[in-house]
């Protein structure tokens, strides 16, 4: 038998559990929800983007009929928090100072939605307007204006610096060293879904919050701290997040104004954001200016990189701590680099804070190294896709930043793109001007071939607040019909989490996936998953889910084995019965091997626990970067570009993409595509800008991203690896594939038309005048031309730990002893 | 100022007495209870909240009481015949053409629409006819699939 087909349900292409509601309409989002006696809430958001508050007068909005009641700051315990405990620097309504437009200063809850918001009118806020400070540079030269008082430096969030081995003298032994600046404007989420929330406080002081949320647990938690209220008495429940991409992965203001108004006036009370709010609430992508100098060898080999990073954090920490580390220490994962040097700041700015969006501090270096990468092989006369094959890194080793990576798929996926777009035969044709295939290129338009590739975590391996205990739990119960239940705070945001979990149990249960109920993401209910972030779902609850279901599997093979005077372990459990092999004939419905199992044990009800490996680098900062194990992914774009207008056409995008093994190709190709789409946006449209203190685009027809004329055919291949730390070997989709893209499209631009245009989005004006300097005989490069003034702390310098191998034996908390992961039979 | 308002809705009439300013979006989710219809913007840019009036798409968050009288409305909820799941719906379940599921409602009804002008269309028609339904989650490659697929089965 072949590793694939011993599987029944893993790898087959079915539906999520969740798409028969999905397309009939029947899918309860959070602003479906409805209550009796429900208010609607608004909220009241600053329109100034720094300014000191010196009156809030709410008499006028309070007497407005069809108000029940308006809350202020005064309302709410004066206590500061934020997602990362470093960072306790927001409020849920601002008391004393606002720090970027859309800060939010008081709320009404009222009849509808229509009287809530002129009673937001009629409050009036006196404000004392402080400069605002918009960008890196204004922020960096005004330290007398300071927007936070905490932080490493005046309006500097975080500073660091971390050094592996000898950068200099890695540079001095280099054959060729390129030093170049890079620019990746800010950009947001968008999902489809606006944010909502409901909350009900009921008269016995509990209260109940259901929210469209990335992260229920971490909510939960920090309502209690924010509310003052013990946690015990609050109930966190996700609803099906309509789009989340890292956007709903903060604890929200409307979250926490909906908690206290609902207790003030006896009622449930929604609110949902509008789009421009959610604009303005974002926290996505960080707009990161970047240096980077790196050495190669005459072959290609990089004989060292030193990186630093600039990151526009906005108003509040929010992730930006964590993200600040991403933005450097996931380099050295994809291909050999001995010897790293990163350093990194975070400068707060009056703007909306910035945060997690899919990928997470990284697709920002990732273009910066890649298209580095391309300039370098030209320099060198190297193909860039043999450049790169040549120097993907080591399986089973560790990086120099300390890092341990398992299996590395990528060069088989850049064979894969290589062969598939066919590459060689393009890459010398488009140079020459040549047309292959059946496209034609016009007088005015040439056609363009680039490559890039990535790697990405599989979870992060330390949770946002320091603890020894579980990232995702399951508890699996089994019911005498044959059903079995599962409970894990894990939340569906669309990647399939609530399928994932009635796929595993099926498997090593030898279920249908049909049998098994799904009951997610309720703090109350299930055992805590941290949340949909860093690619960590599927791996994490996936694990515990295996785990559970192995321990509730051989509870009952004991009683079958009893009932059948055989060996527990001769048990086989498939195709809904419960038997020995060999003599299948007397084997029992699983429904009554249930019924055994529970004459002989009593209630069957089992846990799954799981924590990431012990394996964080001994020395500060080295928490973050580890996981699991690391997706890897390679991307060939072809694409066509017009002369004259410097239009840019995408005609095929080509991904590989190494998923360990793919639990369920359709969802992997899903999330694949899904990147593969959202990179294209950043690459070519996608900004969130400002016009002095105001989004410059706060709308989805202003804030261009991609419909389905801009999206080209994307082929996307998959890549096995069966890494030993996933379940079943698996690995991460919804993230990794974003970040080729990127620089495949500006590696392919200059491809076609010899522009460089080191700055993300790529438009076609950048590229106009990157044609100009070229008709004029100037370097045609469009990109940043300086960087910061700015002292780095001084490196913490930590030997490389490069090509080393991982640790033999890496501690894995709560993991059975005879770990298995996999089902036998 | 309240208008009363005949409408048929996935072939059930109703009568509602609603603002003038109310728009569709608001009528089906509030007043009817129909929350398969979602909003992405209410400023008609995205597409997720279309409905089919008289058998065309239309963005429901920007029609109004005074265009609505005597119109037929057409929801996700009245896409299926009974049990029995319309084709696109088939589609998109079993190729994954839905993830997190809020623009699907929109994409299937504009699909619909297509598939009865267009019984066979080309992949770039399917492209045409959805570029006003934008979609966050799948790049677009699954629904385009999903739409060729039930066209094939419908034909």
């Amino acid at each position: 038998m072949t590793a694939k087909n011993r599987f029944t349900v893993v790898g087959r292409p079915l539906p999520k559990i969740d798409a028969w509601a999905k397309v009939t309409g029947e899918t309860r989002y959070a602003d479906d929800l409805v209550m009796p006696r429900m208010a609607y809430g608004k909220l009241l958001r600053s329109a100034h983007a720094h300014a000191l508050i010196t009156g809030i007068d709410t008499t006028r909005a309070r007497a407005l009929p069809g108000v029940f009641g308006v809350i202020t700051g005064a309302d709410l315990p004066r206590v500061k928090f934020g997602i990362l405990p470093v960072s306790q620097d927001e409020e849920a309504l601002c008391v004393e100072k606002v720090r970027m437009v859309g800060d939010a200063v008081a709320a009404v809850a009222a009849v509808d939605e229509e009287t809530a918001e002129r009673a937001c009118e009629l409050i009036e806020v006196d404000y004392e307007p402080l400069p605002a400070l918009m960008s890196i540079e204004a922020s960096l030269a005004h330290p007398e204006v300071r927007i936070h008082e905490y932080g490493d430096g005046p309006n500097v969030h975080k500073n660091v610096s971390l050094q592996f081995g000898d950068v200099d003298a890695a540079f001095a032994g280099a054959h060729l060293v390129r030093e170049d600046v890079f620019y990746f404007e800010g950009n947001t989420h968008l999902p489809m879904e606006q944010h909502a929330a409901v909350a009900h406080w009921g008269p016995d002081g509990k209260l109940t919050l259901w929210s469209s949320t990335q992260t229920p647990h971490y909510v939960h938690r920090l309502l209690a701290k924010i509310l003052d209220v013990p946690g015990a008495h609050i109930r966190v429940i996700a609803t099906p997040v309509g789009g989340g991409f890292g956007g709903k992965l903060d604890p929200f203001a409307h979250e926490i104004a909906a908690c206290k108004l609902s207790q003030l006036t006896g009622r449930p009370v929604k609110i949902a954001l509008t789009r421009e709010e959610v604009f303005y609430v974002h926290r996505g992508r960080h707009p990161v200016l970047m240096w980077i100098k790196t050495g190669f060898t005459k072959q290609g080999d990089i004989t060292g990189c030193h990186l630093k990073t600039w990151l526009d954090g906005g108003a509040y920490g929010s992730y930006g701590v964590a993200s600040t580390f991403y933005t450097g220490v996931i380099n050295p994962v994809t291909y050999k680099m001995p010897v790293y040097k990163f350093e990194g700041a975070r400068v707060f700015t009056n703007k909306p804070p910035c945060g997690p969006k899919r990928g997470h501090g990284t697709p920002q270096p990732r273009f910066a190294l890649e298209c580095q990468l391309d300039k370098a092989a030209e320099q060198l006369g190297l193909d860039p896709a043999d450049m790169r094959r040549r120097i993907v890194a080591d399986p089973f080793t560790k990086t120099a930043n300390h890092l341990t990576v398992t299996t590395i798929g990528l060069g088989e996926c850049i064979d894969k793109v290589v062969e598939a777009s066919g590459w060689r035969d393009k890459r010398a044709a488009f140079a020459k001007g040549v047309v292959t295939g059946d496209r034609t290129i016009g007088e005015r338009t040439r056609k363009g071939i680039g490559i890039a590739c990535s790697a990405y975590m599989t979870g992060a391996g330390t949770a946002i607040y320091w603890n020894s205990m579980p990232h995702s739990g399951v508890i699996l119960r089994a019911d005498r019909s044959g059903g079995v239940s599962i409970l894990c705070g894990a939340t569906d945001i669309g990647q399939g989490s609530d399928s994932i979990l009635a796929y595993l149990p099926a498997e090593v249960l030898g279920l249908d996936p049909k049998d098994i109920h799904v009951h997610p993401a309720d703090t109350s209910l299930t055992p805590v998953d941290l949340g949909s972030y860093s690619s960590r779902v599927t791996l994490m609850c996936g694990v515990a889910a295996i785990q559970a279901a192995t321990r509730l599997r051989r509870a009952i093979a004991d009683a079958v084995a009893k009932k059948l005077a055989v060996e527990p372990d001769a048990i086989a459990f498939r195709e809904g019965m419960v038997g020995v092999p060999d003599h299948w004939e007397k084997a029992v419905p699983f429904a009554q091997a249930v019924e055994l199992g529970e004459a002989l044990h009593g209630v069957l009800a089992f846990t799954g626990s799981y924590a990431p490996p012990k394996r964080a680098g001994k020395f500060k900062g080295g928490g973050v970067g580890p996981s699991p194990c690391y997706s890897y992914s390679a991307c060939v774009v072809e694409l066509t570009v017009d002369e004259e207008t410097a239009a840019i056409h995408l005609d095929d995008v080509w991904i590989a993409h190494d998923i360990g093994r793919a639990l369920n190709p359709l969802l992997v190709e899903g999330q694949v595509e899904g990147s593969i789409y959202m990179g294209i946006g950043e690459a070519l449209m996608e900004e969130q800008v400002f016009r002095h203190d105001l989004h410059k685009a706060p709308s989805m027809l202003d804030y261009k991203s991609p419909t389905t004329l801009e999206t080209p055919p994307i082929h996307t291949m998959l890549v096995e690896t069966d890494d030993p730390e996933g379940p079943f070997g698996a690995k991460e989709a919804g993230q990794g594939p974003l970040l080729p893209v990127i620089p495949a499209i500006a590696n392919a631009i200059y491809h076609a038309v010899g522009v460089r245009v080191d700055e993300v989005p790529i438009t076609p004006d950048k590229v106009l005048k990157g044609l100009d300097l070229k008709r004029q005989g100037k370097t045609p490069r469009i990109g940043p031309e300086r960087i910061p003034l700015f002292t780095f702390k001084e490196a913490l310098a930590v030997e490389s730990a490069f090509g080393q191998p991982l640790d033999a034996i890496a501690v894995r908390p709560f993991a059975d002893e005879d770990r298995e992961d996999r089902p036998r039979g | 100022m309240k208008v009363r308002l005949r409408l048929t809705v996935n072939d059930e009439p109703h009568e509602v007495l609603v603002a003038s300013h109310k728009t569709l979006l608001e009528v089906l989710r509030e007043d009817l209870g129909l929350t398969g219809t979602k909003h992405g913007c209410e400023l008609g840019e995205c597409g997720t909240c279309t409905v089919l009036m008289d058998g065309l798409p239309v963005l429901s968050c920007l029609a109004l009481p005074a265009d609505l009288e005597g119109r037929r409305i057409a929801t996700v909820e009245g896409m299926a015949d009974g049990g029995h799941l319309h084709p696109l719906q088939q589609a998109f379940a079993e190729l994954g053409a839905a993830q997190c599921g809020y623009c699907t409602p929109g994409i299937l009804l504009t699909a619909q629409a297509l598939l009865r002008d267009r019984p066979s269309p080309t992949r770039d028609e399917i492209r045409e006819a959805l570029a006003g339904n934008l979609c966050r989650c799948t790049g677009y490659t699954k629904i385009l699939d999903a739409v060729e697929l039930a066209a094939l089965r419908m034909s």
